[in-house]
């Protein structure tokens, strides 16, 4: 019997812009409940993944595989549909309720209103905006933690068998940060998702990952568990790494 | 003041009123999906809305004379009238389209993309109802200029109630004169007033 294809599959991919090659022979495979992180300063080419990943950039050489299917044969729209996507500026709708931009996907998928419905609430609740308090809302009314929590919602509510998170919890503050983190946490061992995060913050990596994959100069530089993280074994790795306790080692 | 003259002014300023909804119409129809098009070829936008502008600076008694001697859109009467109305009427609502859809929210946009909406979804879903407020603030501002600028359609025997205002001015008569123009500016005012309320209705997000 051969094993179930991965969730994704990103096999020898390289993606230029502009005639820069801002990726560079990237492997990686993501399974279903794995969260993957990839770390890397700004610019290093994390979010042209999540894009390639996508449809939105394509790719000049290697093939991603989104459920043994390569990207470049799927219908973009339903693609993007069967991929949950959390971006740092919320992109919440304005002149939607909370529960319509939850409810987002799966109306653009044509759910039956009763479904769709029960759905958002089921969503809503998990992220912890009880839909009855919440879900008639505007988001102009909501603080940036509730804002990403609907953004969160709105990425699980089509129920896809993918997320990806870019830089998700970067434009909160640190308490709301970490609240959203552990509840992440919490919603990865319910739902049971792939995950592919970019960040540059080592320490959520460190907290929230699987598996993380340093990107550097658009090259995979290291993939490790967070424990083998922490043993250093490159340089790039080092220098996140001495970022952590402020530099107090050389002390 | 005479029958005679109140029912003059009546029909004057049905007349009035009527020049100006179909050239607001028309520049409405041109004007926002122009400005739509436009959001999508930035190189295009510049040198249009540069050419809307310069017809914004011609005067508008020398734009009424221009189109006098053109074909089909000229000539004496009404239509030449609604032609030079629509020509001003476009910059306000083009410009005012663009900036509201060039003003949306990036992450939004790119939140709607990477949800899966198609082009026709974001624009109808997403960029128009957040433009609505600037697309109507437009049309208001055309539609009270417009209004303004209608009287002199009289000039080029198109009605309305500049032709109170001609006459008056020919026949030195301050009372002909005020007849064109007091119903004149209350239109303008209700016409404000009432844009600037459905206006706020659809602001309130």
């Amino acid at each position: 019997m051969t094993p179930p294809p991965a969730v994704l599959d990103i096999r020898n991919l390289s993606c230029r812009i502009a005639e820069r090659e801002v990726l560079h022979d990237i492997k990686l495979t993501i399974e279903a409940g794995e969260t993957v992180v990839l770390l890397g300063r700004s610019g290093c080419g994390k979010t042209t993944l999540l894009k390639c990943v996508n449809g939105l950039i394509p790719a000049s050489r290697g093939e991603i595989v989104f459920q043994g299917r390569p990207v470049a044969e799927w219908d973009p729209f339903r693609m993007r549909r069967a991929i949950g996507y959390v971006i740092q500026d919320f992109g919440l709708f304005p002149h939607w309720t909370v529960a319509a931009n939850a409810g987002l996907v799966p109306k653009l998928d044509g759910w039956a209103a009763d479904a769709l419905e029960k759905r958002v609430n089921l969503v809503l609740d998990a992220v912890g905006l009880p839909p009855h308090e919440f879900g008639a809302r505007y988001p102009r009314g909501l603080s940036g933690g509730q804002k990403q929590r609907v953004g969160i919602a709105r990425a699980l509510a089509a129920d896809p068998p993918l997320l990806l998170f870019d830089e998700p919890f970067g434009a909160l503050d640190p308490i709301t940060r970490f609240e959203l983190q552990r509840h992440f946490l919490e919603l990865r061992a319910h739902f049971h998702k792939a995950a592919l995060f970019v960040t540059h913050d080592v320490r959520e990596a460190l907290m929230l990952a699987s598996r993380i994959v340093l990107i550097k100069n658009g090259t995979v530089d290291l993939v490790a568990t967070p424990g083998e993280f922490l043993s250093g074994a490159t340089e790039e790795s080092r220098a996140f790494l001495a970022s952590l306790d402020g530099g107090r080692k050389n002390e | 003041m005479s029958p005679f003259l109140a029912r003059e002014m009546l029909t004057l300023s049905f007349q009035h009123l009527w020049l100006v909804v179909i050239a607001i119409t028309v520049a409405a129809a041109v004007a926002i999906p122009g400005g739509v098009l436009l959001t999508r070829r930035p190189g295009l936008r510049r040198s249009l809305l540069g050419f809307a502008s310069v017809i914004e600076t011609v005067p508008s008694l020398a734009l009424f004379g221009f189109l006098l001697p053109l074909p089909l859109l000229g000539g004496i009467g009404p239509h030449t009238a609604i032609t030079a109305l629509c020509l001003y009427a476009l910059l306000p609502i083009v410009r005012n389209t663009v900036v509201g859809i060039t003003g949306v929210d990036p992450a939004v946009r790119e939140a709607a993309v990477a949800m899966g909406m198609t082009p026709q979804q974001v624009l109808w879903q997403v960029e128009l109802p957040l433009a609505l407020p600037a697309v109507l603030a437009g049309l208001r501002i055309a539609t009270v200029t417009t209004i303004g600028t209608a009287t002199i359609a009289a000039a080029i025997g198109a009605g309305g109630l500049g032709v109170f205002i001609f006459e008056g001015i020919a026949s030195v008569n301050t009372a002909m004169i005020l007849a064109g123009a007091i119903p004149a500016a209350a239109m303008a005012l209700v016409a404000d007033e009432g844009l600037e309320w459905i206006e706020r209705k659809f602001s309130r997000v």
